[in-house]
């Protein structure tokens, strides 16, 4: 294998991290400070590439809809939260569980209703169209380039949000005593919103940026969703940290491996065996690694500090 | 009046805790809110905030009835709690315990510094890594930091070494001299009674006797206080 197929498929498994991780952070979020399991995420995803999509069709600007994108995923949060989400946090799991789950075909069926059930196209910005040249020769995309940056700052502006803002401090004091932040005077309830709708812009903002990748269809958000559980829980259920780096080693592990265990079986069996079991093997990788991982630390890589 | 307590009755689920408390902080006085353990005076405290709110009676501040107004609006009305078991935020550093719920006012970040030196010297720190005594400065600091009308504090010399206890003796007696109104539970009489104005005694979950420090008598006190 050269360094440059090496390298390209680094940076694809680095913006499948970035993806993840936008997904991810709000998903561990909301459980770390709400204790809510919100299988909706998804659903939220959804929202936001439909969003873009749309108004990218209608108005031609890829940026006009990546704001509506925000916007959207935003206010579905908001809305949700307010209706529903907020009746479920002193619930036990398995009623977040069924009741968000009502949500995703609410969601998904909403969707259709209003769009329809071919999927839509979103073009990738004529600023970010074309690519550049990667040491050892490959052509690399421009845009995905461009996400593994948005993922950064978005990254870099949720260390400063939680670490240093007044906002960031009453969610980590909620996250530890509830009760109490309350009792100094906090508006809990609104907190709570808040932090979702932050959960689902992100969510949505992923949608949107991957809606230029893939097609923008009804229930795209749910594979998504399966693997931003697995990289929270590898990361340590409530922890960006954990998030970012859960995120980043999936999104890695999952794309090398795709690429590199049908070579590795190879050496041992006949070509088209060994594409079969490798790509078998390699769909598997990142649910043994999260084995491995639980089985080392428990609570993963990143244990919030209280519960 | 600043606090007007009437008649109030609060549950833990379905075990009655208050029976009818009645108790009254005016307005720059310091109250002492006394019974033995178990009698009632946290949950009095908890009913106050609305954190557990009464089923019957009423709470009133400053005129204003504190019915079904969430833990939070009472806390905006001026109530600041100290309480019991200290609840400094862990995870936060002394300054973000400090600064994440204040609201401004007369007290501020330096205020609050010298009145505890000992936080300013830790408050890059985790609130975890805190002493006993350091969380209870913490506790109170945050509370100040709210600008409350009414501090409470519950039992905010439990547990602490006597050079602690005296720090934070002395810091009362200041708060109390500034004017503040305060409504305290503390088990040393010999240091809470020369705070108080006045005093409320319960006994099951009901006001048994109300009067002044100096009408307490070594009776009164043996009959309800003593162990
Ligand atoms: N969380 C709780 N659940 C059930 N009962 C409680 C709880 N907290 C206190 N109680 C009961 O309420 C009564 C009053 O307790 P409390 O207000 O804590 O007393 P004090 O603060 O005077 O020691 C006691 O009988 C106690 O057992
Ligand atoms: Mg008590």
């Amino acid at each position: 294998m050269t360094l440059a197929l090496a390298l390209e498929q680094l940076l694809n498994g680095l913006q499948l991290g970035v993806m993840l991780f936008l997904m991810a952070a709000g998903l561990t979020l909301i459980f770390g400070v709400m204790g809510l399991i919100n299988l909706a995420h998804g659903s939220l995803y959804m929202v936001g590439a439909f969003a873009c999509a749309a108004v990218a069709a209608a108005t031609g600007s890829f940026w006009l809809g990546l704001v509506a994108s925000l916007a959207c995923a935003a206010a579905a949060g908001a809305i949700v939260e307010l209706l529903v989400i907020r009746r479920l946090y002193d619930r036990d799991h398995l009623d977040q569980v069924l009741a968000t789950f009502a949500l995703i075909l609410m969601f998904s069926e909403g969707t259709r209703w209003l769009f329809g059930s071919f999927p839509l196209y979103l073009d990738i910005p004529p600023l970010l169209q074309g690519a550049v040249a990667l040491p050892g020769g490959a052509q690399y995309p421009v845009y995905r380039l461009a996400i593994i940056a948005a993922g950064a700052l978005v990254a870099f502006g949720l260390y400063l949000l939680i670490g240093k803002t007044r906002l960031g401090m009453r969610i980590r004091a909620g996250e530890s005593d509830r009760e109490m932040i309350g009792a100094l005077g906090v508006d809990i309830r609104t907190l709570y919103t808040v932090v979702f709708a932050l959960g689902a812009a992100l969510a949505g903002l992923a949608g949107a940026m991957v809606g230029a990748l893939q097609s923008v269809q009804v229930g795209m958000g749910e594979p998504v969703l399966i693997l931003a559980f697995v990289v929270i829980v590898i990361g340590g259920i409530g922890s960006i940290k954990g998030a970012l780096l859960g995120a980043l080693l999936v999104g890695v592990v999952d794309t090398l491996g795709r690429l590199l265990l049908p070579k590795l079986v190879g050496v041992f069996l006949q070509p088209a065996q060994a594409g079969m079991i490798g790509g078998a093997a390699a769909s598997m990788l990142i649910y043994m690694m999260m084995a491995l991982i639980l089985a080392m630390k428990p609570r993963g890589l990143f244990p919030a500090a209280h519960a | 009046m600043l606090l007007d307590v009437s008649k109030i009755e609060a549950s833990y689920g379905a075990s009655q805790a208050l029976f009818g408390v009645d108790l009254a902080v005016e307005e720059g006085q310091a109250v002492a809110l006394m019974g033995r353990n178990g009698m009632g005076k946290t949950t009095t405290i908890r009913a106050i905030c609305n954190l557990n709110p009464p089923r019957a009676g009423s709470v009133r501040l400053a005129g204003t009835d504190l019915k079904g107004k969430p833990s939070h609006r009472v806390a905006k009305l001026g109530i600041g709690l100290v309480p019991e078991g200290r609840r400094c935020f862990p995870n936060l550093t002394v300054h973000e315990n400090l600064i994440a719920a204040a609201r401004p006012g007369a007290w501020s970040l330096e205020r609050v510094n010298d009145l505890f030196p000992r936080l300013a010297e830790r408050h890059a720190q985790m609130a975890r890594s805190l002493s006993g005594g350091e969380q209870q400065m913490l506790a109170i600091g945050r509370a100040l930091m709210t600008n409350p009308r009414l501090l409470i504090l519950d039992e905010a010399t439990e547990g602490l070494a006597p050079v602690i206890r005296q720090d934070i003796w002395a810091a009362i007696r200041k708060l109390k001299a500034e004017g503040l109104s305060i409504l305290v539970v503390d088990k040393t009489l010999s240091e809470l009674l020369p705070v108080a104005d006045r005093c409320v005694i319960l006994e099951n979950g009901r006001s048994a006797w109300h009067g002044t420090p100096a009408e307490l008598s070594a009776d009164l006190q043996d009959r309800y206080l003593g162990v």
